[in-house]
């Protein structure tokens, strides 16, 4: 009989799940961690990973298209679809091994199946019921199976799923799920994206530049509606450039699937209604938690709008259940789960840690042109009652994105007036979601403005815009 | 319109408290006046109560969390005829940090703003007394340039002890870390926080130990303000002591009288029973009252001379202790501190002291008689510049008119601040304290 005792057990071993169970194994504790579909999650399968393979062979046929630009040749540009989808697979195939591989490395049991924790301190595991979305990668070898597993403490981190909209429901056919949209079997021609969060952007991005005609439509005023208004609205005007077609202020209020085809009845704030056809639909409205059939509702564990509510800690209101990542609520990313996992598990082991601070997460936007940023937008920081110093640098004035051919795009910076403590950080233009995290690491150090402005940034690069920015929120900047 | 129930405001200072527990539940009914949760200061447990009659539409932040800033949203009261529905926008909230009553973390203030910060020199990377940094983040620095305050005077939090943005608040919010002079009269609870001297870290004492060889019990908000106090104290307070053997036996017997003729109520229970220390306390308060020069505070500016004697007792409670105070316990009768300490022994037991019933004071009792302790000295608490260290009252032998007799003898050591109360000063407090305690029929006109 095998030892079903644990110290941990992790449910789900998406990027919250898996990094916890490593922390947790750092730290002596004996874990073990339950999967039913794929170590990794969604992140490593459908999500982050895959789309950023994805969007790097649009990147790169991009690049061959405006090949002149740059004084090269390159005659009839194509793409193979199946290959594009294949060499997505496998970036995601070989990440997914090495999931299996850290958890061997650390001495995490992986356990295969549904986990429902049928008490407090047990979980039972049994055979998977949900079909896996193909293609699957391969269960690892040596897994634990099914049966009655002890833990003095479980962490639920069984992450989300696309959030459905009665009426609307995705049929993986016509109308797709992130899931369909990362394995097209053919580009599509044409291509509605509901939702302009980050899922449907970046698809709305990809599908543009592998050629389909595309329409988001947006509920809100403004796309990307968490980003700062003025950052998307540069991100906006810059993809109708590329042929985007967006409506915002504008709802979905029936759609009809037929001969191949899948129209919409958008209803526009001024009243207008209008049907807008196309080939396939992306429904990219929201996730929500997987808050059911893992036991919650017998133990009493609380819930609010889909997700489990927990504190600064991971702590639900059960003791010894623990939830992170997406299912304990938003922001929905990935290195959000990871961190709220590592302080969970360092809270469980008696560290001494500071609970999650949410104001500080970045975020990332893999669209054409990139989206980074953290912090408060400037209408946020107004709210909240700051007096704020705003400076901003186009890439249009930096050596490095004028030689790059991407002039395209904006470093904006928001500064309390009275402390010159650095409240938020937003951008928009190439290769942005690498920059952002040196405003990350100023913001958590607490820097000002004045540190900033003594810290040398290498040159030629795109970063020096960072500093300019800043300079420009003081009316000091240089190159403009 | 749904009531928004906030985090309420215990004292006058605090800026933030534990949501302990919820007393209620969603869909729970809830008059005014119904307790609907406990909040946990960092030495009190105290009652929230509903102001409004209503339903419980949503608990927004769960039981056990730490750190909820006042005037937080932590439930949503539902009026007769309202459904969940109704909470809208004001119950979006699940995170402490998306509250609205806190959504100004530094709202810019009145304040003018610094001219041209970026011109202004940056303040100097500060050194504590032995020379070393304090490290601090460059954000608190400015912050607390801008507020003068004494980063050396400020426990940091943050990676390695570094001081950051929320120590400066909790500096500023609790008046401690004052630059230069500035210490106010005021005998709030919070004294100057010292400059620290840092101990070993967490890290540097479990290398000592054998992991798997130790439990690590992380302390709770009493725990860090009695250790933070008492360093406090060490540090900045030169202790002087005083010791002197009082005899009880006249006062055992008066006692004996006052309880033996106690009315009674309806019941036929005793309407008071005064203890030995009890008659400390008054003895205490009334030798304070002789010798008023020994009833100070310790200020920079200035000796904080206290009209009345406000004697704080030192309970035991499990996980810690805490001293609530008898104000003026030179005018109270016996029976008054009696009945009064009885009360306040209980719900100390239960954490239930109210901040103004703990805070603040002009001196303190801390009595180990009933434990056999022999005698001790105790820490010195501010404001106060007095604790006087009770051991047991047993029979020992004495001396008397040249002849060895028997009396009951009691221990006890006044702990005094140096600063202003000097050795004679204490020796002459502890002079009139053994008059009332030996010659105890004074204490009673």
């Amino acid at each position: 009989m095998a030892d079903t005792n644990y110290d941990v057990i992790i449910i789900g071993s998406g990027p919250g799940g898996y990094v916890a169970a490593i922390r947790a194994s750092q730290l002596g504790l004996k874990t073990a961690i339950v999967e039913r579909e794929h170590l990794g999650g969604i992140c490593l399968n459908w999500g982050c990973i895959p789309t950023k393979a994805l969007l790097r062979s649009a990147e790169i046929y991009h690049y061959m298209q405006h090949a002149k630009d740059y004084g090269l040749s390159a005659d009839n540009v194509s793409f193979d679809p199946a290959a594009v989808v294949k060499r997505s697979r496998g970036v995601s195939g070989q990440l997914n091994g090495g999931v299996g591989f850290l958890m061997k490395k650390n001495k995490v049991d992986v356990i295969w199946g549904e986990a429902k924790i049928t008490k407090a301190g047990e979980v039972t595991v049994s055979k998977v019921a949900k079909k896996a979305m193909e293609p699957q990668h391969p269960v690892p070898k040596g897994v634990k199976g099914e049966g009655i597993y002890k833990a003095k403490h479980v962490i639920v981190a069984t992450g989300a799923r696309p959030r459905v909209i009665p009426g609307m429901e995705p049929d993986g056919k016509d109308i797709w799920t992130y899931f369909e949209a990362m394995v097209p079997p053919a580009m599509p021609k044409s291509l509605i994206v509901m939702g302009s969060g980050a899922i449907g952007i970046e698809f709305a991005s990809f599908y543009k530049t592998m050629g389909a005609d595309v329409t988001v439509i947006e509920i809100m005023p403004t796309i990307m509606p968490v980003e700062d208004p003025e950052i998307s609205g540069l991100a906006k005007k810059q993809m109708e450039k590329q042929g985007l077609k967006f409506l915002t202020d504008a709802k979905v209020s029936k759609v009809v699937k037929g001969s191949g085809k899948v129209t919409a009845t958008v209803e526009t704030k001024d009243g207008k209604t209008q049907e807008i056809s196309a080939e396939k639909m992306i429904s990219a409205v929201g996730v929500v938690g997987n808050i059911e059939n893992i036991g919650l509702e017998a133990l009493g564990v609380k819930t609010d709008r889909g997700c489990v509510v927990i504190d600064g800690y991971g702590r639900t209101n059960v003791p010894g259940i623990y939830a992170i990542g997406d299912v304990a609520g938003p922001p929905m990313l990935a290195h959000k789960a990871e961190h709220e996992g590592v302080i969970c598990v360092e809270k469980i082991a008696g560290k001494d840690v500071h609970a999650m601070d949410k104001s500080m997460i970045p975020g990332c936007t893999y669209c054409n042109p990139q989206v980074a940023s953290v912090g408060l937008t400037e209408p946020k920081a107004k709210e909240a009652g700051y007096k704020v110093k705003v400076g901003r640098f186009p890439f249009m004035g930096n050596g490095k994105a004028i030689a790059l051919g991407e002039p395209e795009g904006l470093i904006k910076t928001i500064f309390d007036e009275k402390t010159g403590q650095l409240l938020g950080a937003h951008m928009v233009g190439a290769e942005v979601t690498e920059l952002i995290q040196g405003f990350v690491v100023a913001m958590n150090l607490e820097t000002t403005e004045e540190d900033l402005m003594h810290t040398v940034f290498p040159h030629p690069t795109l970063s020096e815009m960072m500093k300019e920015s800043v300079l420009d929120a003081y009316g000091r900047v240089l190159n403009i | 319109m749904p009531i928004n129930i906030t985090m309420p405001a215990l004292s006058p200072t605090m800026e933030e408290g534990n949501l302990a527990k919820w007393l209620v539940k969603e869909g729970d009914q809830v008059s005014a006046g119904d307790v609907i949760a406990e909040i946990e200061t960092d030495k009190a447990t105290m009652e929230v109560e509903a102001v409004d009659e209503g339903t419980v539409g949503k608990i927004l932040i769960p039981a056990g969390t730490a750190g909820v800033k006042v005037n937080a949203l932590i439930a949503v009261l539902l009026e007769d005829g309202e459904d969940a529905s109704a909470i809208g926008s004001a119950g979006s909230a699940p995170a402490p940090a998306a509250a609205p009553a806190e959504a100004k973390p530094a709202p810019a203030s009145e304040a003018p703003a610094p001219a041209a910060p970026a011109a202004a020199p940056a303040p100097a990377t500060p050194k504590t007394a032995d020379g070393g940094r304090v490290f601090s983040s460059p954000l608190a620095r400015r912050l607390a340039q801008q507020n003068g305050l004494d980063l050396k005077a400020i426990s940091g939090t943050g990676p390695h002890g570094r001081v950051v943005k929320r120590d400066i608040e909790a500096a500023l919010s609790a008046g401690t870390g004052k630059a230069a002079p500035a210490a106010s009269a005021a005998p709030a609870a919070a004294a100057a926080a010292p400059a620290m001297a840092t101990g070993p870290s967490t890290d540097q004492v479990l290398k000592l130990f054998e992991e798997g060889s130790y439990e690590l019990v992380p302390h709770d908000g009493m725990r860090k303000t009695i250790a933070r106090r008492l360093v406090e104290s060490k540090q900045t307070i030169p202790h002087f002591y005083v010791s002197v053997d009082c005899e009880l036996d006249a006062l055992l017997a008066l006692r004996g009288q006052i309880n033996g003729s106690a009315p009674k109520d309806k019941d036929g229970n005793p309407l008071y029973k005064v203890s030995v220390n009890d008659m400390t306390i008054k003895a205490l308060a009334l030798a304070l009252r002789d010798v008023p020069n020994a009833n100070v505070s310790w200020t920079d500016d200035a000796m904080v001379k206290h009209k009345h004697a406000d004697v704080g007792v030192a309970v035991s409670i499990p996980g810690g202790l805490i001293t609530p105070i008898i104000r003026s316990a030179e005018l109270k009768p016996l029976s008054v501190i009696s009945n009064e300490m009885k009360d306040y022994g209980k719900r100390a037991k239960d954490r239930k002291l109210k901040p103004e019933e703990y805070q603040g004071g002009t001196t303190a009792v801390s009595n180990m008689g009933m434990m056999g302790v022999k005698d001790f000295a105790a820490v010195v608490n501010p404001p106060h510049a007095t604790i006087l260290a009770v051991g047991a009252g047993e029979k020992r032998a004495v001396v008397k008119n040249d002849e060895l007799a028997i009396a009951t003898v009691m221990t006890v050591t006044l702990s005094t601040d140096h600063r202003c109360v000097d050795g004679a000063l204490g020796a002459e407090l502890l002079a009139a304290f053994k008059g009332y305690i030996e010659t105890p029929m004074g204490m009673l006109v």
